[in-house]
């Protein structure tokens, strides 16, 4: 008797059932995200050989020979690695404190056309000694007021932070294609050519170590700023209930600037190594739309400075190697690079909800001995 | 002659998670024509049983039996078919509609949209039950118990024959529990079967046929209640024997704390939050602040810790300082010079401390610095501070003890996404020059409030959010404690909380009155707050309607208090 009414149950059981997981370890989680990114370039290697006919293997061996085919490549994967992360430690604080601070490109372009307004107009004139300091104050000022300009908005005037550092991007664009005008005299030329003076000095021998050094230094002391500092502590509880915050008496107005003169000014920097060490020119898209690829860094590391180093280059791997699979595979356009990267970028979120749930079917013998009570 | 069984729980089971049982194995009955009260503290699972035959939980295992056949209710929709049906302790009902749109609202696709017959229907139905209720009154001018009814009427409109009510008295005036008892006495004799949870022993006394005792997930036994009583209850819900009684020692030298004359507030609508409040707190007194929910309790807390603007009136804090040496542990040099200037501060043998030489020239910093520091400048008389219009860090800066429990734990007293220490050191990590902080002395403090508060974590490096209320609760008034304070403000800090804890909370506010902390407690409970206060003062609709002698106080006449108010908003 009990046990045709255990399976009365099973027949009313839904099919599919979500359940909350307890905490995975460690190895585990790092497993599920390996697979993930696994199955998803698995997946891309399909795609891109039925656009192209191509063996689906030389997938691999193009995007590994993209990223780290060479030592040249290598080094650029880092630089831009650590150019990325110069990014995502930039707005790391300000998301902490739930600051959706989406204005990392107008703060990185402010800053580059800083340096290069310094460059441009001192370069020659005065010596690089004096004009390299100069720049770095310029760009970081630059950035640090574009970062601040949202946040005296939000503080005094609860404005949409969101909408407001987004139309700040527009505004720098706006601004850098201005003084392209000036400097192209009204269009005679078609870009700016680099420029000369003002060029980072080369670190042992390598022109790519500085930026290297420092960005991932930058993330390492943003790690212990947010971790061990009282500034930091206040970030985490303005972000987490400002109603605490107030009641604890925490000045909120106060981090909210302080918080986003920081964030700005660290995006600042970022565009004064693109003028002086990387570009020695600016355009409208020389921010690399980094002010949005590090939201995804960020995302993916939990806020956490230190794995941002392997989110950064995770991503900037995936780009840089996409580039050679689409020379192989010789694909004209740009769509099936991006189509890659989305795919990736989705079989890696997806993965952390199978790492928060668990998914339960309704257990399959009792179902099909439903089937047969049916039908007599 | 036994009565006819309507549902039966078979062997429920409900899991979240693989560590949390909600329910384990469950088995009991619910009979037609009967009130059964579902008795157990937070967190015993009462609420997810009833959830289930409410639609809202699917049970891992185990049946229920509806009229002797097995049922699957997979949504509310599935429980109203089964005349099944559940009033929430947060009420579901739209605020812009009126009683009668809120209950017609959502009934089956066929059924015309016809308030005229709706009304007649539901009248009749009124009138059978004995509810008082206006119709075309719109739901976001009733009061809570209009409300309540509104959501009762909506469940019997829709044909249920079994009513799940979930903590139907919380939000409830003593009066306004006598009616809503009649109407379930009145549905019962009707023939339906009613279902209250709850943990209050008294009025589990007074209106239930039968209760089912549920402890940790499982089901203890269903008894008769004219068999039963209160001690015996009780020891079946904790599962060992607690006293019921609160310690109440008498107030020892009772001194002046915390004045409060005519504050004002107006809320967002413009509308009176407060309206002309005075009242003085002791030390050594625990004064209770009595009122229905939303009365203005909360803002009234808020406002004197210095978190909203006042219209109106004076908040001032009597330091006990008279007599005692000033020193900068809690005053700035500023402080100390202000108070020099304004006449406050003695040399030892009791001449005046201006902050000048014997000929009228200011004393250096560094001097002055020296002479509070060896702790020769004395207070003339108790420090008296202003507090309005000043912000909780100014408040602390000036030197104030104050702590407040807010009702908000997790929105307002602690930061849920933080572990212990953390939580712990909110209040002291400014503490020191260092651009670093400390966790050494907050580890140390949150070790200590585990231990003494019995806070069931796995480490103090677990966020709160993930402990339970009563868990956060003891972390939360441990930290409070822990400040040293001279006021101590908790609002509803046993919300929640079941029996263990709520003692464990009552009993930390008792020691602090004997340490000559003036309490302030706002309780909703009346036999609590009779229980455990020195006054008791009762406060409705923003306004204070009166204090009385909570050791002679009775529980009408402040239900009176609360709803003679609660009369006059109606009115307005």
């Amino acid at each position: 008797m009990k046990k045709q009414i255990e399976h009365e149950h099973a027949k009313k059981e839904p099919l599919i059932r979500l359940v909350k997981r307890d905490a995975l370890p460690t190895w585990k989680i790092i497993l599920i995200y390996a697979i993930a990114i696994l199955g998803s370039l698995l997946l891309s290697s399909v795609i891109c050989s039925l656009f192209s006919s191509k063996n689906p293997l030389k997938f691999f061996s193009a995007l590994f020979i993209g990223a780290i085919g060479s030592s040249r490549n290598i080094w650029i994967l880092l630089q831009d690695t650590a150019l990325l992360l110069g990014v995502a430690v930039a707005l790391v604080p300000a998301f902490k404190m739930k600051f959706w601070n989406l204005g990392g490109n107008g703060q990185i372009l402010v800053g580059s056309l800083a340096a290069i307004s310094c460059m441009y107009y001192l370069g020659g004139k005065i010596s690089d000694a004096l004009l390299i300091p100069l720049m770095t104050i310029a760009s970081i000022l630059a950035g640090a007021i574009w970062g601040v300009l949202p946040a005296i908005f939000k503080a005094f005037f609860d404005t949409n932070e969101s909408l407001f550092t987004l139309m700040l991007n527009y505004i720098a664009t706006g601004l850098v294609t201005m003084f392209l005008m000036i400097w192209l005299e009204g269009g005679k030329k078609t870009s700016l050519e680099p420029i000369a003076y003002g060029n980072f000095p080369e670190l042992f021998g390598s022109k790519y170590l500085l930026t290297i050094l420092v960005f991932f230094a930058l993330a390492a002391l943003m790690y212990v700023y947010l971790k061990y500092t009282k500034h930091g502590y206040e970030i985490s509880v303005v972000g987490d209930s400002p109603n605490t915050a107030k009641y604890i008496g925490i000045d909120v107005k106060r981090v909210i600037i302080r918080t986003m003169i920081i964030s700005g000014a660290l995006a600042g920097l970022v565009g004064l190594f693109l003028a002086g060490n990387i570009d020695h020119t600016i355009r409208m898209d020389s921010a690399r739309n980094m002010g949005f690829t590090a939201i995804m860094a960020t995302w993916l590391a939990a806020f956490n400075p230190l794995v941002m180093m392997g989110t950064c280059l995770f991503i900037i791997f995936i780009s840089r190697g996409m580039v050679m699979v689409r020379a192989d595979f010789g694909f004209t356009n740009d769509s099936i690079a991006n189509i890659v990267i989305g795919l990736v970028y989705f079989c890696v979120i997806a993965c952390s909800f199978f790492i928060t749930y668990r998914v339960v079917f309704r257990k399959a013998e009792k179902a099909e001995k439903t089937k047969g009570e049916k039908t007599v | 002659m036994e009565k006819q069984t309507v549902i039966e729980f078979r062997n429920i089971t409900k899991r979240f998670g693989t560590s949390v049982i909600a329910n384990n194995n469950v088995s009991m009955d619910v009979k037609r024509g009967e009130i059964l009260s579902v008795l157990g503290e937070n967190g015993c699972g009462k609420t997810t049983l009833m959830n289930m035959l409410a639609g809202i939980y699917y049970p891992d295992e185990g049946q229920i039996i509806i009229h002797g056949e097995e049922a699957s209710i997979r949504s509310p929709k599935d429980a109203f078919r089964y005349n099944i049906g559940m009033i929430h302790q947060h009420f579901k009902l739209v605020d812009v509609f009126t009683a009668t749109e809120n209950i017609v609202l959502g009934t089956g696709k066929g059924e015309k949209y016809d308030l005229k017959e709706a009304k007649t229907r539901i009248t009749a139905m009124s009138e059978k039950y004995g509810f008082h209720i206006d119709l075309d009154k719109k739901i976001h001018e009733m009061s809570v118990s209009e409300k309540q009814t509104v959501e009762i009427i909506k469940v019997l409109y829709r044909g249920a024959d079994v009513l799940i009510l979930d903590e139907p008295t919380a939000v409830l005036t003593p009066q306004e529990i006598k009616k809503l008892f009649a109407v379930l006495r009145a549905m019962r004799d009707d023939g339906k079967s009613v279902l209250i949870i709850t943990h209050k022993l008294n009025e589990v006394m007074e209106i239930s046929d039968r209760v089912a005792v549920l402890r940790k997930g499982e089901h203890v036994k269903t008894v008769n209640t004219a068999e039963t009583n209160e001690k015996e209850l009780a020891d079946m819900m904790v599962g060992q024997k607690v006293t019921l009684n609160i310690d109440r020692p008498m107030p020892e030298n009772p001194e002046l704390r915390l004045n409060v004359e005519g504050i004002t507030m107006v809320g967002n609508e413009g509308n009176f939050v407060l309206d002309n409040v005075s009242f003085d707190a002791y030390s050594g007194e625990i004064l209770g602040i009595a009122g229905i929910a939303g009365s203005g309790q909360r803002e009234l807390l808020e406002a004197v810790a210095g978190l909203h603007h006042l219209q109106n009136g004076s908040v001032t804090y009597i330091n006990p300082k008279k007599d005692k040496p000033i020193t900068f542990y809690h005053k700035s040099f500023e402080r100390v010079m202000e108070l020099a200037s304004e006449g406050m501060l003695r040399y030892a043998d009791g001449k005046d401390f201006t902050g000048k030489d014997a000929d009228g020239r200011a004393l250096p910093k560094k001097a002055i610095r020296a002479l509070v520091e060896a702790g020769e400048i004395f207070f003339k008389e108790d420090e008296i501070i202003n507090l309005r219009e000043k912000t909780p860090l100014q408040i602390r800066e000036l030197g104030v003890r104050f702590s407040f429990v807010p009702e908000d734990r997790l929105g307002m007293g602690l930061v849920g996404n933080m572990d212990i220490i953390d939580n712990v050191m909110l209040r002291s990590y400014r503490r020191g020059k260092s651009v670093f902080v400390d966790r050494k002395s907050p580890e140390e403090l949150a070790n200590e409030i585990i231990k003494n508060l019995q806070v069931v974590t796995p480490g103090t490096h677990t966020p709160v959010r993930r402990l339970s209320g009563g868990n956060v609760q003891k972390v939360l008034v441990g930290r409070e404690i822990a400040a040293g304070p001279k006021v101590l403000m908790a609002a509803y800090p046993v919300r929640g909380l079941d029996i263990n804890s709520s003692y464990t909370i009552y009993n930390l506010l008792t020691e602090q009155k004997k340490n000559g902390v003036a309490v302030v407690f706002v309780g909703e409970d009346l036999d609590v707050l009779l229980a455990l206060c020195d006054r008791i003062m009762v406060i409705a609709g923003g306004k204070v309607m009166g204090t009385v002698d909570a050791r002679t106080a009775k529980k009408e006449e402040i239900g009176l208090m609360m709803m003679g108010a609660a009369a006059q908003s109606e009115n307005a």
